[in-house]
């Protein structure tokens, strides 16, 4: 065990490294992909956590990632605390939200839950019209300031926003990878596995579910904090109904039970508009079709891969693999 | 011979639960099928009327092939199967799941006819005839459950543990009305049954299946008198 | 007069989403899927609507048509998407989540499709009759023929439906498959085909739901449109209220829903529109789980 930790945290190390070269070479919208895909990861990292791990689905996290993004900005504007403790903020207060909104999932399951969370995810944002706190329509600036000056002259905008972005994700994905392995994340795959079997073994099954449903909501909080931070603002346009759909077809498509594939599933999402517009040039169609050709690319993808890749490229692969072994012995 | 299995495999998964399994029953013959738990009785019943699907072996109901016909298809060859723990559909009433029974027939006509029939051997169903199924008793639900199956008028009826869970008083009755009702429509009879000694004595044959295999074969009353039998699944 | 507006209002938008509650326990008791899609199906069926209105210049033409059209693409839904999903993807941890992502990625697909092909025009439905409100001693009432002729159909058609399900063998068939599958299919009924035509019956009545959630609005039909979103939660909400079950109970959710977000917006604020349907959804789920009709612990299934 202690050797595996080692040799992930070289990987880690490794990674940062070749990221950091790359960032150097690359040109400014990829680098701001880059951050995009950092993003992604962390969000689908907390769908896996949630629907992989502890088998609750959410539709709502979009609403979460809300959440955090707003009292980040919040805390930047009325409060002027630093940046760093922004983040932290976002994660505590959508962790507060994902912990009622789990306190209601606890009681429910499979649509239900969804149809709950996706109500939620169509409800909330449009209450940050309500308060002018919140800026309305318009939102709120949300700015991490410029690069620091010891970075370089050349050190843009964009790779400063990749940089943190690539950070916290390195970190969350080390972070949720040691609550899997945890006491609790064995309690929730023997609940995923069998309920009743799980709660017969002494496993309290609602605490449990609510404390998933709350660690996953402040991940997501964080990803809804560097969301906005690549955005600039905070507004309920930045959070639509098809942010969560994106997130559970991100989480789909990198295998919902393979945290370490969050970053296939990430790519891809950032990757599709771009494949869409490539497309759409080639067959010369009109606007309607370019702006509309990503969000059909999205949905046909999840659904082709729920039904023939139900587990995940990685998963499907390893089971293939582990076939093939059987059938030599 | 109307019905005719021979080497009959059946798997669940991994698990064989039927091996190799052949036996015949005359027409108009009522066979009981007895052995312990887990000895696979359930399941051959359920390959018989489609609802599992063997991996090996050969099906022939009147002298052609049923292999592979969906279970709805074959009621309308003449197969019924009651289910096993009442089959009956609680939310609906006790005339509705009589319908249900000849429901393919796209017959009102004959479908009333079928219910008066079916009134008439079970006079207490005709009593609660528009109660919902779930407000009737044990044996009403297996009346019920008998009586559905009689509705699509069968020629070989599949039978489930009937006596699950019923009062002793009311299982001799049940029994009773099978082998009346065997008698009365010349119905060929397969009887799957844990209350080996009561389905054996309303029994033409009786056949006895262990771990997926069929281990004996005999007249039922032979199969009663015999010790080894006896021994293992009579009692006594 | 406000709180008659109110009721009338509410009672109006309530059978719009009865309608859509039907459809969505008619899916669920011939399949066990919640279907998110199903506010999709209903926007496409409204442009089918659409095109027949435009074509043929009659609304009482173009609503058969719709619920026509609704009917049998939903009735493929379920011969294609559902069938591979019961095949493919019924056992490991995806299992329980399958058929709500699947619907997901189709509502996904129908939206993006429909703005591909009609997003760029103005998309425009006109009643039957007129939207403008009933006049009571000089005072202006909200409800409206259009609004009156929209509850009597919505009423004919439960009537219908319900003299179906209750009085007929197709009826019979349908509830035995939904509550018994197993005993249907050993009663001599294709229990495949009384699923599909289970969704074909959800796709008519969405349509229905569609056609008049557009002409009771401001008769402009678009993708993204506010209209589909409330129907998407609405229908769902009224449909849990009732029990998910229950036909009975989904025009009863549908009724109450209507009523309470409406008196919400008029006394409480109408800033509260998309989030009242979550909070009333949220009080209902923690006093009544199973919902007013549904079976106790129903909702773990």
């Amino acid at each position: 065990m202690h050797k595996k930790q080692t040799r992930d945290i070289l990987l880690f190390i490794l990674g940062g490294v070749v990221l950091y070269f790359l960032s150097g070479m690359v040109d400014e919208l990829r680098v701001y992909q880059g951050a995009s895909i950092a993003v992604y990861v962390i969000a689908i990292s907390s769908i896996i956590l949630l629907t992989g791990y502890s088998g609750q689905v959410s539709l709502g996290h979009g609403a979460l990632m809300a959440v955090g993004a707003y009292a980040a900005a919040v805390a930047r504007i009325e409060l002027h605390v630093p940046i760093i403790l922004c983040f932290a903020i976002a994660v505590l207060a959508a962790a507060i939200g994902g912990a009622l909104l789990g306190a209601a999932a606890a009681r429910l399951s499979g649509p239900y839950l969804a149809g709950t969370t996706l109500a939620l995810a169509i409800g909330l944002p449009s209450l940050a019209n309500q308060f002018s706190l919140l800026g309305g329509e318009q939102g709120l600036l949300f700015d991490v300031g410029f690069p620091p000056l010891s970075l370089g002259a050349d050190f843009t905008q964009y790779k400063w926003f990749f940089w943190i972005a690539a950070l916290a994700a390195l970190i969350s994905m080390w972070v949720i990878k040691n609550i899997l392995s945890s006491r609790y994340g064995r309690t929730w795959r023997a609940i995923r596995g069998n309920e009743v079997a799980a709660q017969l073994s002494g496993i309290n099954i609602a605490r449990s579910k609510i404390l998933a449903f709350t660690i996953s909501a402040g991940i997501a909080g964080l990803a809804g904090a560097l969301l906005s931070m690549t955005i600039g603002t905070v507004s309920p346009s930045a959070f639509p109904l098809a942010l969560s759909f994106s997130l559970l077809t991100g989480a789909v498509l990198s295998g919902i039970t393979t945290l370490g594939g969050a970053m296939i599933g990430a790519v891809v999402l950032v990757a599709i508009p771009e494949v869409a517009d490539a497309v759409a040039n080639r067959i010369g169609s009109s606007e309607r079709v370019t702006t509309n050709l990503p969000g059909l690319l999205v949905s046909a993808l999840l659904i082709l891969t729920v039904l023939f890749v139900p587990n995940g490229p990685v998963e499907q692969h390893r089971a293939r693999k582990a076939r093939k072994l059987t059938l030599k012995k | 011979m109307s019905l005719n299995v021979s080497n009959l495999t059946v798997h669940h998964g991994a698990i064989c639960a039927i091996n190799q399994v052949s036996l015949a029953v005359p027409t108009g013959k009522l066979a009981a099928i007895i052995g312990s738990n887990g000895a696979g009785k359930t399941t051959l019943l359920r390959t018989l009327s489609g609802l599992n699907h063997p991996t090996h072996g050969e099906i022939s109901w009147e002298g052609q092939s049923i292999l592979g016909i969906k279970a709805e298809m074959l009621v309308r060859r003449g197969i019924s199967h009651v289910s096993e723990g009442k089959s009956v559909v609680p939310e609906l009433s006790v005339r509705e799941n009589l319908e249900l029974g000849a429901i393919w027939r796209r017959n009102n006509k004959e479908s009333k006819e079928s219910i008066d029939r079916v009134v008439t051997i079970f006079p207490r169903l005709g009593e609660r005839i528009e109660q919902r199924a779930d407000t009737l008793s044990g044996g009403e639900r297996q009346m019920l459950a008998i009586g559905r199956a009689i509705m699509s008028k069968p020629k070989l009826l599949l039978l489930d543990e009937p006596s699950l869970g019923l009062a002793p008083l009311v299982v001799e009755q049940i029994f009773q009305t099978i082998r009346d009702l065997a008698s009365s429509m010349n119905l060929t009879v397969l009887l799957v049954e844990q209350n080996a000694m009561g389905a054996l004595k309303i029994a033409d044959l009786g056949i006895v299946l262990n771990l997926g295999k069929v281990v004996a074969v005999n007249h039922a009353q032979a199969l009663i008198d015999d010790p080894a039998v006896r021994a293992a699944y009579l009692g006594y | 007069m406000d709180f008659l507006n109110t009721f009338l209002i509410g009672i109006t938008a309530g059978a719009i989403y009865a309608l859509m509650a039907i459809s969505m326990v008619l899916v669920w008791r011939s399949t066990r899927v919640v279907n998110f899609a199903q506010a999709g199906m209903a926007l496409l069926s409204t442009y089918f609507g659409f095109e027949a209105v435009s074509k043929l210049g009659s609304f009482w033409i173009a609503l058969p048509v719709a619920m026509v059209g609704g009917a049998l693409f939903a009735a493929l839904v379920e011969m294609i998407l559902i069938r591979l999903l019961v095949k493919h993807s019924s056992t490991g941890p995806i299992a329980g989540v399958a058929p709500i992502i699947a619907t997901l990625g189709l509502l996904g697909v129908i939206r993006a499709t429909a703005a591909m092909i009609w997003g760029g025009q103005d998309v425009r439905i006109v009643g039957p009759v007129s939207n403008d409100g009933y006049s009571i001693n000089g005072t202006t009432l909200v409800f409206s023929p259009l609004k009156l002729l929209i509850l009597v159909t919505v009423l004919v058609l439960m009537l219908i439906l319900s003299l179906v399900f209750q009085k007929t063998n197709i009826g019979l068939a349908l509830r035995a498959s939904a509550y018994a599958p197993e005993i249907a299919k050993l009663s001599g009924i294709k229990v495949d085909w009384v699923r599909t035509l289970g969704w074909a019956l959800a796709g008519a009545a969405g349509a229905v739901a569609g056609m008049f959630q557009t002409v009771n609005g401001n008769g402009t039909l678009s993708p993204d449109s506010i209209e589909f979103s409330l129907l998407l939660v609405s229908g769902f909400i009224a449909a849990v209220i009732g029990g998910l079950d229950s036909l009975i109970g989904a025009v009863i959710g549908g009724l109450v829903l209507g009523l309470m977000i409406s008196f919400v917006l008029m006394y409480v604020s109408s800033g509260l529109f998309f989030i009242a349907p979550f909070v009333i959804l949220l009080t209902v789920l923690f006093v009544r789980p199973q919902g007013i009709f549904g079976a106790k612990a129903a909702r773990r299934a």
